[in-house]
């Protein structure tokens, strides 16, 4: 059998009116009014302008969506990403059937339940109880579905000893851990959450995780999820959709669809060739390129690295006079500036020659496993170290970024929660049982 | 087989001839979880509690007789003032109650309404459900202070079998609240103003309605715009449905039925329309 989608958006817009909503509409009601009884089209729709901040509106129409169109799967994990303003909650509103669109139609097959704000509905004065049923019927559960599954929420939640207790009086972990409970266990075809995550513990993070990839996989529901935490994007969802400015960017698989929206904020530079006039050197010597890429050569055009695969650091100098010996030296800094690491070249074999005129080739690799998650600048340094000398230098020209793609293969393994350390090395852990 | 997935469309405009009852009774647990909400709510943390429900109606009953009784003379069909009055105001202060509730569903639930879909009626109509203790609480004083007047010789208090339509008199009332609230609801959330005529126009509404006077007590020239007023049969039936005194008046029955109706099929009506985009606009 053909399976139809459980979510399908089609040319969906919503154009939003910007400014003070007033007399002034009741003035635009009425023109709209007399244009559809004359002409049959609204005037102001045509006027609306693309929502991007960076440009100042001339216009009090704007559309926070344009056109967006992309389907969901049964079963999918949708994941949605964007910047701040690009209309990920427009869509989730509209989705939720929160607002209508301007323009478009969605179609959704299955019961939705959306999170798009955690504890929606619950009132401070009723218990934990009483607000169960209460979030549960607001969600479109019926009584005796909530009463079958009332047991399984309040463990899920962990918060067996207040069911009792006016949810004014619960802390915000806990209040976050009920609003999440009921709606997971709603057993909704569709589930909508927005960024509800960010507010719980790392533990209770993990479990909502975990949640989400079991109704998915498990009972073959539709997840559509919004966040910012793009390592939880990659471990949870099967496809995502890059929003900008109002409009779909790309949908994809997670992996090439995430690095292609950071790079739209990260300036990353893997090769660098430099022209004579300003070349890093002095007369002698001039540096003439720099590259970073895969050990089989390979560069990934986003500027992102697979934080599990060597990579390597390519230069190349000219020498235009003969020159004593020198070496060849890396620093490597995060996007803090820290330096994390220099490197001298100790073991080459040109390092402690004497250089003829010629083009030469250097190359280093930076081990696999090392680097964390983030963004990094490379420094090359061509000097001498008695009397310490600089011939040439570059510094911080290359720039790029790590990201673990979720392969398991990473000191991560499945663990899809923030990360701290300077370094990731993957380290070999050992263990025995020895009997009592 | 799976059974069939109940088929979302999320389009632009509703039509204009869509009631939304339908989806109210899909949500009928909500709304009684909703009454409870407001029933339990209420009481929650106040000191007096429901006894609120006791003190406001008994002092304005009794301002009522000093003022428009001792003061301004107005007769009462020979009842005793205080019971006079609370038989009106018992009605009068229930639909008040709807109808101010009612009116401000879209601003007071915005938060709500933004985060979540369920049918928004599930809301007002909720209200006007919650809104029926305290009417009983409220009638309960009516039947003491009858009690009481009757006992002390004041009045011959002979209910009869016309006490059998005082439900249908609360539900209509009820009714004409939640279609006047939910009209003006939709309204208030692009003219905000109107939710101040509606402070005012509530109070004033009262002295256009035989709360505090009996119907026969009218100057003849001035009769038919009470008349016109569709709360106007329902107090004066419920009174003498309540008292067991003066006839019924079908014909102002049967015109507040229709207006009740007309306003309920337009106040939802434009209700479903408004509830679809207020939040681009609230």
């Amino acid at each position: 059998m053909h399976m139809k989608p459980a979510i399908e958006v089609k040319e969906v817009s919503k154009m939003y009116r910007l400014g003070q909503v007033g007399s002034a509409t009741l003035k635009d009601d009425l023109v709209r009014g007399w244009h559809r009884l004359t002409k049959g089209k609204d005037p102001f729709t045509a006027q609306g302008q693309e929502n991007d901040r960076s440009s100042a509106a001339l216009n009090p129409y704007v559309w926070a969506l344009k056109d967006i169109n992309f389907e969901v799967m049964p079963g999918e994990v949708m994941g949605i990403i964007g910047k701040n303003g690009a209309g990920k909650s427009t869509l989730l509103k509209i989705l939720s059937r929160v607002t209508t669109p301007s323009v478009g139609e969605v179609v959704l097959r299955g019961r939705v339940s959306s999170l798009l704000e955690v504890g929606t509905g619950f009132h401070p004065e009723l218990t934990g109880r009483e607000n169960i049923y209460l979030n549960g019927a607001i969600l479109g559960m019926r009584r005796v579905e909530i009463q079958k599954k009332f047991d399984e929420i309040v463990a899920f939640a962990g918060v067996e000893k207040y069911v009792n207790t006016p949810v004014k009086r619960y802390s915000s972990g806990m209040y976050v851990r009920l609003a999440f409970a009921v709606a997971a266990h709603l057993e909704p075809e569709i589930l909508i959450v927005d960024e509800v995550l960010a507010v719980g513990d790392a533990e209770f993070q993990k479990k909502c995780l975990g949640k989400m990839k079991a109704v998915s996989q498990e009972d073959g529901r539709t997840v559509l999820f919004v966040s910012h935490n793009m390592t939880a994007i990659r471990q949870l969802c099967s496809r995502c959709v890059v929003l900008k400015n109002g409009t779909v960017q790309t949908v994809g698989e997670p992996n090439a669809t995430i690095n292609t929206y950071l790079t739209t904020f990260d300036k990353h530079l893997l090769e660098k060739d430099w022209e004579e006039q300003n070349a890093p050197g002095n007369e002698s010597l001039k540096l003439r390129s720099m590259t970073l890429c895969y050990a089989d050569g390979e560069r990934p055009t986003t500027g992102m690295f697979e934080i599990t695969r060597d990579l390597v650091l390519r230069a190349r100098y000219e020498v235009k006079e003969p020159m004593g010996p020198f070496t060849h030296g890396l620093s490597l800094f995060n996007e803090e500036e820290v330096n994390l690491f220099n490197s001298h070249d100790v073991t080459s074999s040109l390092r402690n020659e004497e250089r003829k005129p010629a083009i030469y080739t250097i190359e280093a690799v930076i081990p696999g496993n090392l680097l964390s998650e983030g963004k990094f600048s490379i420094s090359l340094t061509l000097f001498k170290k008695t009397p310490f000398e600089i011939f040439a230098q570059a510094e911080k020209v290359i720039q790029f970024s790590v990201v673990d793609e979720m392969t398991g293969r990473s000191a991560r393994g499945d663990y899809a929660q923030g990360w701290p350390g300077m370094v990731r090395p993957l380290l070999q852990w050992s263990s025995k049982k020895d009997s009592l | 087989m799976k059974q069939e997935l109940p088929v979302t469309h999320i389009r632009p405009q509703k039509s204009w001839f869509e009631l939304g009852w339908g989806d109210v009774w899909q949500y009928r647990d909500l709304v009684a979880i909703f009454v409870r909400r407001d029933i339990v709510a209420t009481y929650k943390q106040t000191v007096l509690g429901p006894l609120w429900y006791f003190i406001s109606p008994i002092l304005t009953t009794f301002i009522f007789t000093f003022v428009f009784g001792s003061v301004a003379k107005i007769p009462t069909s020979n009842i005793p003032g205080p019971v006079f009055y609370l038989s009106g105001l018992t009605l009068w202060n229930y639909f008040q109650s709807c109808f101010t509730g009612a009116s401000s569903t879209f601003t007071a639930n915005a938060a709500l309404f933004g985060k979540v879909y369920f049918p928004r009626l599930a809301s007002p109509l909720a209200l006007v459900i919650s809104n029926l203790v305290k009417f009983a609480i409220q009638f309960s004083i009516l039947v003491a202070f009858s009690l009481i007047y009757h006992a002390k010789g004041a009045f011959v208090w002979s209910p009869g079998f016309k006490m059998l339509l005082l439900p249908m008199l609360v539900a209509l009332m009820a009714l004409l609240g939640l279609g006047a609230g939910i009209f003006i609801s939709s309204l208030t959330t692009k003219y905000r103003d109107l939710a101040i005529l509606v402070s005012f126009g509530t109070g004033l509404l009262m002295y256009i309605t035989p709360v505090i006077y009996p119907m026969e007590a009218l100057p003849i020239q001035g009769a038919w715009i009470i008349g016109l007023n569709p709360i106007s049969p329902l107090v004066e039936s419920f009174r003498t449905c309540f008292l067991g005194v003066g006839d019924l008046s079908w014909g102002g029955l049967a015109y507040s039925a229709c207006f009740t109706l007309a306003l309920l099929v337009m106040g939802s009506l434009l209700f479903n329309r408004t509830e679809k985009s207020f939040m681009d606009t609230v």
